[in-house]
């Protein structure tokens, strides 16, 4: 149980820098998620975290100690690897027991923790097969009861479940959340599946490029991104983003259609501003068929849209149509069936609708 | 009648490649066989060539021999192959230079690295013993092939040079080959250096070391070589092995049949190895499956 605190942490390769001085600070027993995708530097500072890669500046603290020059057996942290990374060679018990046993800690005691590790894991039944002999869900398990055998400070997991099949990595998401619950510590999780991030954290770290984007709990990611890039990354389907200016409190898009500025946003706008109006597909819904939208009619704007293509998913179809000579998607909420090249009215939530500056991609909201 | 047809050229092949000369050389070595005399291939014997052997001491000798030349030989190519590997395998720049000049001793013939081992260890005009006397490590020559352990050292390092790069290939393999996700994970979970290697990385590269003995231990058991152009089994049979003997007894002596019936017993020793060697190599194969 600790804290992690990133200072300027810094990585390159040479000339190449993966990382670029991020600072980061993990409570105490806090699930934090780096997400971001490939290649934004994610997975190379989890594994400064761990020891695996050298720190080429700044700080790294686990606890209140400084770890720079500790090499990972003597940080007191697990890692939970995507390819599972299991001993081959050793049963599932000695897989489990291995961390313990280099500890020289005593058969006893090395036998009780495994027991218990088993018991939260369910690999009870399966303790004397060898890796080769379980599917893809319990070796996974099995790196997750390596990890919390040895009750460490700090829990690392580097995509854990990218090599999972859909429904698989549903359920074990479902579980890494309970393990969290259970054997309360600090967990740091590496993903590029926004619906992870979204699903597990208590804060998402979004990255791009070896910076943070943006720190918050994934509500507050949400519904408050900093930026394009998290307002494109955090969400599915993703946030619709229209380019336009501002003319007369009015957000004016590439094909002269006007949407009004959202009321929240009116005094942040400058005439003449170049702006990117964010909508999320949720946002954008054929009337009568939206979810939550807005009872003040300032906040709502109404607009005729032709349907491109539906994706009916039961009990809400995603639709496919354009604005301003742009594909957005919309959803449709309810068992109406749509067909192609059908007009209907469809409301925009401007309440929940975003103002990025289109120079920097900043959201006006935090100006 | 058709399946028969098609396996013919197989059977006939195998037939005469390998089955008529195995039973062949085995009806010879119940002959007192003399290749000076070819009547006597018709002298039927039953088993006297093998008591016969089962009295010799010499006999006995030389095959003890051969089971430590083997032994010593094998455990030092391993080591000494092993270490290379896990050094090459840590450097990044070069790496493909170092492989191929660590495969020159391969490139000669045995026959060759015998002369030459001849004179390197030879007590008058050896390079090894000038270098140690001009250095004044000793004043006076040492009988490198001439004292009977001595010489059984040289063979020994001749054999361990020529041959140890085999073993530092076939683990480098295994080294390339290897996950790094395991090491990882380790190292994570407490292993320093030592205890990684002891406890992933040398139960990974034990196929591989079973491989590289199965190959090596049928090639040393029938060592000739090296030992007959070096030492030629002096002296005073010191040096002799199972294969220089059956050479002798065979072709110098003319005595094809009792040579027959070592070399059976030879055999039995090869397949000995062969066989321990590849349970431990499927034994050690099994749990890798999951390696990913």
């Amino acid at each position: 149980m600790a804290s992690i605190m990133l200072k300027d942490v810094v990585k390159s390769y040479g000339k190449v820098r993966a990382v670029h001085g991020i600072n980061l600070e993990i409570g105490h027993n806090e699930f934090v998620v780096l997400v971001g995708p490939s290649g934004c530097g994610k997975s190379t500072t989890l594994r400064m975290i761990a020891g695996l890669e050298d720190i080429s500046g700044g700080e790294v603290l686990i606890g209140d100690r400084i770890v720079n020059d500790l090499p990972p057996r003597k940080r007191n942290i697990s890692m939970v690897f995507q390819n599972y990374a299991l001993y081959p060679h050793m049963s599932v018990r000695d897989n489990l027991g291995f961390g313990l046993k280099i500890a020289g800690q005593k058969p006893k005691v090395i036998a009780e923790r495994v027991a218990e590790a088993a018991d939260i894991l369910g690999l009870s039944e399966l303790l004397d097969r060898t890796p080769a002999e379980l599917s893809g869900g319990q070796r996974q398990r099995v790196a997750m009861g390596r990890a919390i055998v040895r009750h460490p400070d700090a829990f690392l997991f580097d995509e854990p479940l990218s090599n999972l099949d859909a429904k698989l990595r549903g359920q074990m998401r479902a579980e890494i959340k309970k393990l969290h619950q259970t054997v309360r510590t600090t967990i740091v999780y590496v993903t590029h599946d926004q619906i992870e991030a979204m699903t597990l954290a208590d804060r998402i770290v979004v990255m791009r490029g070896g910076h943070i984007e943006q720190v918050g709990t994934p509500m507050q990611v949400f519904n408050h991104p900093v930026n394009t890039f998290v307002a494109g990354f955090i969400g599915s389907p993703p946030m619709n983003q229209l380019p336009g200016h501002i003319e007369a409190g009015q957000v004016v898009l590439a094909d002269q259609s006007r949407v009004p500025v959202p009321p929240r946003l009116a005094g942040k706008v400058r005439e003449g501003q170049k702006v990117i109006l964010g909508i999320r597909p949720d946002d954008i819904s054929p009337q009568g068929h939206g979810l939550g939208m807005p009872e003040d009619a300032a906040q709502v704007a109404t607009l005729d849209l032709r349907i491109a293509l539906a994706e009916p998913l039961g009990m809400e179809s995603l639709i496919y149509t354009t604005i301003a000579g742009q594909e957005v998607q919309a959803k449709l909420y309810g068992p109406r069936i749509v067909q192609p090249g059908e007009v209907l009215t469809f409301q925009v939530a401007l309440a929940r609708a975003h103002l990025f500056d289109a120079e920097t991609t900043r959201s006006l909201e935090v100006l | 009648m058709t399946p028969f047809l098609l396996l013919l050229p197989a059977i006939l092949t195998m037939l005469f490649v390998v089955a008529l000369p195995l039973i062949f050389s085995f009806y010879t070595s119940m002959t007192s066989y003399r290749l000076t005399r070819p009547e006597t291939i018709e002298d039927f014997i039953w088993f006297r060539n093998y008591i016969r052997l089962f009295e010799n001491p010499d006999f006995w000798r030389a095959f003890l021999r051969t089971i430590v030349f083997l032994a010593i030989a094998l455990n030092a190519e391993l080591l000494l192959g092993l270490g290379i590997a896990l050094l090459i395998n840590k450097i990044t720049w070069g790496q493909r230079t170092l492989r191929t000049i660590m495969m020159f001793p391969m490139m000669f013939s045995p026959i060759l690295v015998g002369f030459q081992f001849k004179f390197i260890f030879n007590d008058n005009i050896g390079i090894l013993n000038n270098a140690l006397q001009s250095l004044g490590l000793t004043t006076q020559a040492i009988p490198w092939l001439v004292d009977a352990k001595l010489a059984m050292f040289s063979i020994i390092f001749a054999e361990v040079w020529m041959s140890t790069s085999v073993f530092a290939i076939l683990l480098l393999a295994g080294l390339f080959a290897m996950p790094r996700d395991p090491i990882e994970a380790a190292k994570v979970d407490g292993c320093n250096s030592w205890q990684v290697f002891r406890h992933i990385t040398l139960p990974f590269l034990m196929p591989f070391v079973f491989i590289a003995m199965t190959i090596r231990s049928l090639d040393v058991a029938r060592a000739y070589d090296i030992v007959a152009i070096m030492t030629g089994g002096g002296p005073a049979g010191r040096t002799e092995l199972l294969w220089t003997m059956i050479a002798r007894v065979g072709y110098d002596n003319a005595r094809m049949g009792q040579a027959n019936a070592m070399a059976y017993l030879s055999t039995i020793l090869s397949i000995a190895f062969t066989y321990y060697f590849y349970t431990k190599l499927v034994a050690a194969r099994r749990y890798m499956g999951g390696a990913e």
